[in-house]
């Protein structure tokens, strides 16, 4: 079973080791704290943007809360993944735990997609094997960044810009998924607002109550025109 | 609160802010996956939050002040979308925007 598992793992493998890498190099490149505590991060965050926005957070020294909010916001997502596999876990016991805390976009994304048996405990030993091994690449890529970063002298200055870069993919691919644009502007005109009224301390968090509130607006408006029609965005 | 002791901290409330996103489906939501409701938010919430963040720390790496007003970052930025429209490979779309401004970055211009 394991050799089937590599196989279907084998793209996460090329994408999580450089971008464990990554938060590796910048972490130990960025801060003063031990290489060791990069890949501990990945076992116990397990989260890519989270795990380099973390190092940005950590920088500044952020308050406990805002570090709270920043990394739940930006994890908001995994909340909608979680909705589609409500039935794909259910029963799988003491596995169960930790196909839930492993429920990266990759991973999600590969037990979503991948072929699935009628044996459902069997498939649900895949999901699990799945989800280990995506999280062993995740963390040598992790290991071997900081070791990188701690023993090899480089400027690093700019690097820091991996985040953005990041953040511009993951939006272009959602745009790519979803088809319509409205989301894409309506974050970016909420960032706008909050960033031209509010303190940079108050900016991220503004900017998401700015975006529920319309996108709640929304869901009303389109519910009070058609009711338990699906509604459409021009 | 050492050093240390604030690095024990945030770690560990950076991953239980990171699983509750992940657990809180299973926990409240088993009866309500298809409320229309959370289907709207499912299906728009993360592309805004993503646009969001990518907006607010673009704004933030470039620089507004000085000869470059703001093209610093969102030149590379620019990369980014162009490279990432073209080949779709997150790698070399992240790699190619990262370079790109640490090479202005360095080169002080």
């Amino acid at each position: 079973m394991n050799q089937s598992v590599f196989r279907l793992t084998l793209p996460i493998l090329f994408g999580y080791l450089p971008l464990g890498m990554a938060f590796g190099v910048l972490f130990t490149t960025q801060l003063d704290y031990a290489w060791w505590t990069a890949p501990l991060m990945g076992i116990v965050i397990y989260a890519g943007a989270g795990q380099i926005l973390a190092v940005s957070l950590l920088a500044v020294n952020a308050g406990l809360l805002e570090v709270f909010i920043a990394m739940f916001v930006l994890n908001a997502r995994h909340l909608f993944y979680g909705l589609s596999l409500l039935g794909q876990f259910k029963g799988a016991g003491w596995r169960k735990l930790y196909l839930i805390f492993g429920l990266t976009d990759e991973t999600y994304s590969l037990l979503t997609s991948r072929p699935r048996g009628s044996d459902r405990a069997h498939e649900q030993e895949v999901d699990f094997r799945i989800t280990g091994f995506n999280q062993c690449y995740w963390v040598a890529g992790c290991a071997i960044g900081a070791l990188l970063g701690d023993n090899v002298a480089f400027d690093s200055t700019g690097i820091e810009f991996a985040l953005v870069a990041l953040f511009i993919v993951l939006t272009l691919e959602q745009f790519k998924a979803l088809g319509e644009g409205f989301p894409i502007w309506l974050g970016a005109a909420a960032a706008g607002v909050a960033m031209l009224i509010l303190p940079p301390a108050h900016q991220l968090i503004g900017a998401i109550a700015l975006v529920t509130a319309v996108l709640l607006f929304e869901y009303r408006k389109h519910r009070g025109q058609a009711p338990g029609k699906e509604s459409g965005h021009g | 609160m050492g050093e240390s002791g604030y690095l024990a901290a945030f770690i560990a409330v950076a991953a239980i802010a990171t699983f509750a996103t992940r657990v809180i489906p299973f926990l409240f939501f088993e009866r309500h996956t298809e409320h229309p409701l959370v289907r709207h938010l499912g299906r728009y919430l993360p592309a805004a939050v993503m646009a969001l963040l990518a907006t607010v720390f673009l704004q933030r790496s470039a620089d507004w002040s000085g000869s470059w007003v703001g093209l610093d970052a969102l030149l590379p930025g620019a990369l980014v979308v162009i490279i990432h429209l073209w080949r779709r490979n997150a790698l070399l779309s992240i790699a190619a925007g990262t370079i790109s401004y640490m090479a202005i970055q360095q080169a002080g211009l």
